[in-house]
C-alpha cells in the first residue's frame, strides 16, 4: 500500500523505466537499418549501372566477345532448366522425408541422430556439395557436366531446407485436428493425405520456394561440377513438335547459369562488361525477389482458411 | 446451496429411467500406464445401452484418460500401456486386445473432443469425412447421411444453405454441434464426449446438453464432465473417479442424492475438489 500512495514517485519510476524502451527501440531500428540500407544501396547501385543495358536483346542474345552484343539467353535458360530439375528432385524427397520424420518415424535415438544430421547438412558449405557432386554425379554416375548434375547438386543443397520447412509446417497443425481424424477411424496415410499435407502445404511451399531462391543464386557448387562460363547455344528443347512431345536430351546438355555468367563478366577488365554483370545481377535479384514474393502471396492465400 | 441445485437438476431431468438397462460395454479391471506412471488402477464399470453415463471427478483424476481408452486414442502415442479389458457387447469383443485393430475400434466408437476441432474444410466435408474414410463413394448416400447427421445434431436448419462454407466460420457452439454430427454420421455404437462444453458459453452449453439428452435414444453415450450440474442434468449413470480409481458408480439420482461413499459426498457437496 505504501508504494501505491506515492504517485509522483511511481510516475518518475515509470518514466525512467520507459526510457529503456526508447533506448532499445532506437538500437533495434539501427540494427535493422544496417541490413536494409546495405541491401538497398547495393541494389540501387547495381540498378543504376545495369538497367540501361536491359533491352530485349540482352535477354535474347548469347554471350559475346563484344560487350554491347552480349546477352544472358543461355544463362537464364540454363538457370530455369536447372531449377526445374532441382524442384522435381528436392520436393518429393524433402516433403517425403519430412512427413516420415514427423508422422511415421518412431521416436528413438536413431531418429534423433537423423534429425541432428539434417540440421547439420543445412550448414555444410555449398562448395562441399559441389565436390560431392563432382565425384558422384559427374564421374561415378557419368552424368557429365550437365544440367542434370547441376540440378541434382542444388537439390541436395536445399533438401535440408525443404525437410525442415515441411516438419515445421506439419508441427503447426493443432493436435486436435489430427486426433479428430484418427478418432473417425482414419489410417495414418489417410490422415496424412487428407489433412496433414493439405493443411501444411502453405508452409511447405514457402520452404520450397525459399530453398529455390537460395539455389538459383548458388555459384560455387555449379562451378565445381564444371558449368561452362561461355556458352553460345541452347540445350535441346524439352518440348518437341512430334509425339511424345517431350524430350529429355536437355538434361545431359552443357549449360551455364546466371551467377556464373555474372561472375564471368565481372572478371573482365572492360567497363562495358561490368555493366553487363550489373544488369545480369539485377535480373538475378529480381528473380529471387519474385520467388520470395510469390512465396509470401501463396502463404497468404493458402492460410486464409486456416485459423489456428 | 450446490447440493440443492444438483438435486433439483436430478429431479427435473427429462427422459429419465429405463425399465431394464442392457450393458453395452464393460470395463473390467482396467488399468492404464503412461510409461511408468499408473494413471488408472483396476476400474470396473458398465456402460448401459441408450443411457448417458457421466464420468466426474477433480482435474487429473483420470476421467479423460479412461474415456480415451474406449477408442484406443492412447495408441497414437508411444509408451502407453493398457491392462485389463473393455468388452463391447453384443459381440463381446475386448477392445483392448492386442489383436484388435485400434482403427476398427474407432470405426465403431466415435468421439467428440473438449475443444471443437472441425477440419479446415467445408461444413459438408467435415461431416462426410468419416464416410469417406469408410470408402463410401456414392455422392447420394453421402449427401443423405450428412443431412441425417446434421439434423440429429440440430444443426441442419442453420447450415443447410451454406454447406460449402468453411467450418471455421461457424460459432463455437455450432462448431461443436458440427463435430457431433461428424461423429454421428458413421452410426457409432457409443459416442464418447470429452468435456464437450468446457470451451463453450452457457447458451451453447445448454443446446449441447439438450442434444445429448435427445441423442441417447439412438446411441449410447459416455461423457466426461468437470461440471457436476451437467452430469446431474444429462446422465442416467454417474461414476465418480479420484486419483485413477473409481470411487463410486451408480444411478445418477442415487449417487447425487444418497451417495454411499463419504469421498463422493464430499465432492458433490463441494467440500472437496
Amino acid at each position: 500500500m505504501a508504494y501505491a500512495r506515492d504517485l509522483t514517485a511511481i510516475r518518475k519510476l515509470i518514466a525512467s523505466h520507459k526510457r529503456w524502451d526508447l533506448v532499445f527501440a532506437c538500437t533495434g531500428v539501427l540494427a535493422l537499418m544496417v541490413g536494409v540500407l546495405t541491401f538497398t544501396a547495393l541494389f540501387v547501385d547495381m540498378a543504376i549501372d545495369g538497367v540501361p543495358r536491359l533491352t530485349w536483346d540482352f535477354f535474347t542474345n548469347f554471350p559475346s566477345r563484344k560487350a554491347a552484343q552480349a546477352g544472358i539467353l543461355s544463362a537464364w535458360v540454363g538457370s530455369c532448366l536447372v531449377m526445374v530439375v532441382t524442384a522435381v528432385v528436392a520436393v518429393p524427397l524433402g516433403v517425403g522425408a519430412g512427413l516420415y520424420l514427423e508422422e511415421y518415424a518412431p521416436k528413438n535415438w536413431v531418429t534423433d541422430i537423423i534429425e541432428i544430421n539434417i540440421t547439420n547438412l543445412a550448414g555444410v558449405p555449398s562448395i562441399v556439395y559441389g565436390l560431392l557432386a563432382l565425384g558422384l554425379f559427374v564421374y561415378q554416375f557419368g552424368f557429365g557436366q550437365s544440367i542434370l548434375s547441376a540440378g541434382l547438386t542444388l537439390a541436395l543443397l536445399i533438401l535440408p531446407v525443404v525437410i525442415v520447412a515441411t516438419r515445421e509446417a506439419i508441427r503447426s497443425i493443432p493436435i486436435g485436428i489430427r486426433e479428430g481424424a484418427y478418432a473417425l477411424g482414419a489410417t495414418q496415410w489417410q490422415v496424412c493425405k487428407d489433412h496433414i499435407i493439405p493443411y501444411s502445404s502453405a508452409g511447405i511451399l514457402t520452404g520450397i520456394i525459399i530453398g529455390m531462391a537460395r539455389a538459383i543464386g548458388e555459384t560455387a557448387p555449379i562451378i565445381t561440377i564444371g558449368a561452362l562460363t561461355f556458352i553460345a547455344f541452347l540445350p535441346p528443347s524439352p518440348v518437341t513438335s512430334e509425339p511424345p512431345f517431350l524430350n529429355f536430351e536437355w538434361l545431359t546438355s552443357p549449360f551455364t547459369v546466371m551467377p556464373i555468367q555474372m561472375f564471368n563478366w565481372t572478371s573482365r577488365p572492360e567497363a562495358a562488361f561490368l555493366q553487363n554483370a550489373a544488369a545480369a545481377g539485377f535480373v538475378l535479384v529480381l528473380m529471387t525477389l519474385a520467388m520470395n514474393g510469390f512465396a509470401i502471396w501463396l502463404r497468404y492465400r493458402l492460410r486464409k482458411n486456416l485459423k489456428w | 446451496m450446490a447440493a440443492v441445485a444438483i438435486s433439483a437438476a436430478v429431479e427435473n431431468r427429462p427422459g429419465q429411467s429405463h425399465a431394464v438397462d442392457v450393458p453395452k460395454a464393460e470395463a473390467r479391471k482396467l488399468s492404464f500406464y503412461y510409461g511408468a506412471f499408473r494413471a488408472l488402477s483396476g476400474l470396473d464399470l458398465v456402460v448401459h445401452e441408450n443411457c448417458v453415463t457421466a464420468l466426474i471427478g477433480p482435474s487429473g483424476c483420470g476421467k479423460s484418460t479412461f474415456l480415451r481408452c474406449f477408442n484406443r486414442m492412447h495408441d497414437l502415442y508411444p509408451g502407453n500401456r493398457y491392462e485389463g479389458e473393455i468388452r463391447l457387447f453384443p459381440d463381446d469383443t475386448n477392445l483392448l486386445a492386442p489383436g484388435v485393430d485400434p482403427i476398427e475400434v474407432r470405426m465403431r466408437l466415435s468421439m467428440v473432443f473438449q475443444k471443437p476441432n472441425p477440419f479446415p474444410k467445408s461444413i459438408f466435408e467435415n461431416v462426410a469425412y468419416g464416410l469417406r474414410v469408410r470408402g463410401e463413394r456414392s455422392g447420394r448416400v453421402i449427401a443423405d447421411k450428412v443431412e441425417v447427421a446434421l439434423r440429429s445434431a440440430a444443426l441442419w436448419d442453420e447450415v443447410k444453405d451454406r454447406l460449402k462454407e468453411v467450418a471455421f466460420n461457424l460459432s463455437g457452439g455450432q462448431q461443436q454441434r458440427l463435430c457431433i454430427a461428424r461423429a454421428l454420421a458413421t452410426d457409432p455404437e457409443i459416442l464418447l464426449f470429452d468435456e464437450p462444453t468446457s470451451a463453450l458459453d452457457p447458451i451453447a452449453t445448454a443446446s449441447i446438453e439438450e442434444l445429448i439428452t435427445d441423442l441417447k435414444k439412438k446411441v449410447t453415450i459416455l461423457i466426461v464432465t468437470h461440471n457436476m450440474q451437467q452430469a446431474a442434468r444429462v446422465s442416467d449413470y454417474t461414476a465418480y473417479m479420484y486419483l485413477g480409481k473409481l470411487i463410486e458408480f451408480g444411478r445418477t439420482d442415487q449417487l447425487f442424492i444418497k451417495p454411499k461413499n463419504k469421498q463422493t459426498e464430499d465432492y458433490i457437496t463441494g467440500r472437496f475438489g
